[in-house]
């Protein structure tokens, strides 16, 4: 520990060039912010690709709104139509994008790295150099998946699962290279992801500082470094089904091709025995963050902290034997399907102990409503909605109904955006202080999270009364189906929630460069302004139409419920105006030492961490990350570094 | 919300609506709880000032009972399942009164008829394309295997629903309660045409479906 410790201080002293600072550092703080930006960018990508799709089910066979103008000799989107493979293929792009390349390297990337050093209390990881690769090998892989886009035949399209035998020959979709592309992306980013969790692995065990026990660690780093292990465990399992999916397509092979004799279930064993553990690689950091950020801000220990941890490390034991959940109806014996039940039952009850223990750190607390405070609400009852969702597709003779219906879709997204993205908005709004020396902006952050709550719930609550009336998920054209005519207004709704969600991210985009930059010019702050207020108009406006004409009438709004909305429109335009005009105060704000008194060793270094984070000496643990409101000491929190009062002491057991 | 089902046609299919119907209502149930706390919990503890929160660690009591309650409710569904998935997907009918083969391939239904031997594989049988035709109160059997890729045969009507692999044998069974015609959708991602991929149930009364068979037999014959 204390070894590598001096090796790291020992490189202050070399003249960082632009390069070995900005590019190839090593410094863990940079790597992480080289996956924050990665992951932000890859994020547009997959959300203006769902925005495109979204568009083509509410209104089918039209040109996109803004691709009108596209000669109908376009390869892609002849006059601006999506066609039923570039359909296809971008549903495929977008959870390809968001599960692998935004959630992940988000998660992953950016918080193990920045977050586990600081809050262990060491200068760095364990193997800087193999942390810089697996930043580069992660960009490769980026590089490669982006690649796909450009080749003959467009990119995969076999979904995001890739079932075979759909995704082993060219002569089923179409597409050649791009999904031997895809899986050798895949097969990268499972390099990467492997030497990340080897180094966050190796990081918490070995160099955590004197009284750190484990015990004293924050639920976060318990998240991140459960999740470490299970990456360790379920990377290679994806890797090597995406090497016999390259063997099967380019060397022809037959690991999966049934003509052959190949076996099309292996695939579906293979990927989802990753599969199902990244499900938990993506949502227990998000868990562990919530955790720690509810305590923070109701000023009191998270109510049953060990429940907190065994549930973290239940979760992923049991993780391992539930993938068969997935393929209830894929022909694999029915037999199984008894036992797959069982155990997904048993995951949800470690998943129940954690909603009612951050219930509990609510109770009787003093609750501040800080922006990362509401993302980490959001995060609780959303995942509540996708937890329980779960239940119905977990029983095998439900899910004969509901599997492969937008049921799913509804379930994945409360599961992991409602989940996952609230979680990475929480921590991205608590740490930015941290990693920017830098406030972001309060009153903006809080009409990004309305917008970005409402449109969520816009989106994806309608989509389990798709589910429930049989929608199956991936049609490119719902109004194919007789049974599925009734559902257009519900298609219409969630697309337009869509467009609200994602314009509502231009303010976040607006709230992190102004913040960072400090850009307090009045134009920017009319344009934040302007763009907040316009798009919480629109919502409203949305919303107030569709109450008084009813969601399911397909005839539009008359005149008279137009104007209704319309001022109500404008009066909510009025209102968020004069409240960001009162309120927005100054854009990018330095950061103090400790902005939310919170007590973990990150908040003890200094507010722009340098090389070796910690200064001279390392800091010294004395009591666990969530002694708040302890009776018998004067302020309301104190940090770990703290020597705890004989008085205190007694009252902490 | 479950208003939204489509009407079901199939002997059993009232028990999967049951069990969906019940856990609909037990977490709902519990989404009103647990968010009813939560609001109540935001707005009684919100910041006050002079008001400390109260320091606990937690309460093992209540821990424990919160981590029995929901196992309770997760077994009983759990067994609940079971008894139908039994019925519905692991022992098929020994004696179904009606045999067809389906063959998936992109993008339509084979559906095979035995012919008036009864047997399939021989020269009488009869192949159309996404028509399923079945008599009313009548246990059917379908036998499906798939040309190229994986697709799933769904009949959301019937509350039936089984993937097709390439080089495996699947089976669905059940009992239609209803006369008409409804749709079979394909439910797995199968390629460019997926979204389309459909075919006809057609549920005959007794009299209709002997009508048809003769007619179709006697086509085949001539």
């Amino acid at each position: 520990m204390s070894d590598s410790a001096t090796a790291t201080v020992g490189h202050d002293h070399h003249e960082a060039s632009f390069i070995s600072t900005y590019v190839f550092s090593t410094d863990h703080k940079m790597i992480a912010k080289q996956f924050f930006w990665f992951a932000l960018v890859m994020m547009i990508l997959g959300g203006g690709l769902a925005l495109m799709f979204r568009w083509q089910l509410a209104w089918p066979e039209t040109s996109v709104w803004g691709f009108g103008w596209l000669s109908d000799e376009n390869e892609f989107m002849p006059t601006g139509i999506i066609g039923p493979d570039i359909y296809n293929m971008m549903i495929t792009m977008h959870a390809t994008i968001m599960v692998f390349f935004v959630i992940m390297p988000m998660f992953s990337g950016a918080f193990s790295n920045f977050l586990i050093p600081l809050m262990i209390g060491a200068r760095d990881m364990a193997f800087p150099f193999l942390n810089m690769l697996s930043f580069w090998v992660a960009a490769l892989a980026g590089v490669i998946m982006l690649a796909g886009f450009f080749v003959e035949g467009g990119h995969a399209a076999a979904g995001w699962t890739a079932y075979a035998p759909l995704s082993i020959k060219e002569e089923f979709t179409g597409v050649g290279a791009g999904q031997t592309l895809w899986a050798l992306s895949i097969f990268v980013l499972t390099i990467s992801g492997l030497m990340g969790s080897v180094n966050y692995i190796t990081t918490v065990i070995n160099m955590r500082t004197k009284g750190m026990t484990w015990f004293r660690m924050p639920t976060t780093v318990w998240a991140l470094f459960v999740v470490a292990i299970l990456s360790l465990l379920a990377l290679p399992i994806l890797g090597a089904a995406g090497v016999l999916l390259i063997f099967d397509r380019v060397f022809e092979t037959a690991f999966f091709d049934p003509q052959k004799g190949g076996q099309p279930l292996l695939w579906q064993h293979l990927f989802w025995y990753f599969g199902h553990p990244e499900v938990y690689i993506l949502i227990l950091p998000a868990m562990g963050v919530t955790s720690d950020i509810l305590s923070v801000f109701s000023r009191k220990p998270i109510f049953g902290y060990r429940a907190m941890v065994y549930a973290i490390i239940a979760i992923a034991f049991i993780g391992w034997a539930v993938w068969g959940h997935h393929m209830f109806q894929s022909g694999m014996n029915p037999r199984l399907g008894q036992a797959f039940m069982t155990t997904t039952m048993l995951i949800a009850i470690p998943s129940a102990i954690k909603t009612f223990n951050w219930l509990g750190t609510l109770w009787k607390g003093s609750i501040q409503f800080t922006v990362p405070m509401l993302h980490a609400l959001a995060f609780v009852s959303m995942f509540v909605i996708g937890g329980l969702s779960g239940i119905f597709m977990a029983s095998n003779t439900v899910d004969i109904f509901i599997h492969d219906t937008y049921f799913i879709v509804a379930h994945i997204h409360y599961v992991l955006f409602g989940g996952s993205i609230f979680g990475l908005f929480a921590g991205v709004t608590f740490w930015f202080p941290k990693m920017f020396g830098r406030m972001m902006n309060d009153s903006l952050g809080r009409v990004h999270f309305w917008i970005t709550f409402i449109g969520f719930n816009i989106i994806f609550f309608p989509m389990h009364i798709l589910g429930i009336g049989g929608h199956m998920r991936r049609i490119y054209n719902p109004m194919q189906y007789d049974f599925l005519k009734d559902f257009e207004p519900f298609n219409v709704a969630i697309t337009l929630g869509a467009l609200m969600l994602g314009m509502g991210q231009i303010i976040f985009a607006m709230n992190i460069f102004g913040s960072l930059w400090k850009l307090n010019f009045n134009w920017f702050r009319t344009a934040a302004r302007v763009v907040s207020s316009y798009l919480s108009a629109f919502i409203a406006y949305k919303f107030v139409a569709f109450y008084l004409e009813g969601l399911t009438n397909p005839t539009p709004a008359s005149f008279g419920g137009r104007m209704f909305a319309g001022i109500i429109g404008l009066a909510v335009f009025v209102w968020i105006y004069r409240y960001l005009s009162k309120k927005m105060g100054e854009i990018g704000e330095t950061a103090p030492q400790n902005p939310w008194k919170a007590n973990t060793l990150e908040w003890v270094a200094p507010v722009i961490p340098p090389h070796g984070n910690f200064g001279p000496t390392l800091p010294v643990v004395h009591r666990g990350p969530y002694e708040y409101s302890l009776p018998g000491e004067e302020d309301d929190w104190a940090p770990q570094t703290k020597p705890l009062s004989e008085e205190a002491a007694s009252a902490s057991h | 919300m479950m208003s939204w089902l489509p009407e079901n046609i199939s002997a059993h299919g009232g028990e999967i609506d049951f069990l969906f119907t019940f856990i609909y209502y037990i977490t709902s149930v519990t989404f009103f709880l647990v968010a009813a706390c939560m609001v109540a919990f935001l707005i009684l503890y919100r910041q006050k000032p002079g008001v400390q929160a109260t320091y606990t660690h937690g309460n093992k009591t209540i821990e424990i009972i919160w981590t029995v309650i929901p196992a309770i409710i997760l077994i009983v569904i759990l067994f609940l399942s079971q008894a139908s998935w039994a019925k519905l997907k692991v022992n098929p009918p020994t004696n179904p009164d009606v045999r067809l083969e389906v063959i998936g391939k992109q993008f339509n239904w084979i559906v095979i008829y035995p012919g008036p031997d009864g047997k399939f594989g021989t020269k009488d049988d009869v192949r159309l394309d996404n028509q399923v035709n079945i008599p009313i109160n009548k246990m059917v059997l379908i036998s499906m295997r798939a040309e190229d890729v994986i697709h799933s045969f769904f009949i959301p009507n019937a509350r039936v629903k089984q993937d097709i692999v390439p080089g495996r044998l699947t089976q669905v069974w059940f009992k239609p309660i209803k006369t008409g015609k409804y749709e079979i959708p394909c439910a797995e991602l199968c390629g460019t045409g997926h979204s389309g991929m459909k075919g006809e149930l057609i549920v005959h009364s007794e009299e209709s479906y002997t009508a048809f068979l003769t007619k179709l037999y006697a086509k085949k014959s001539s």
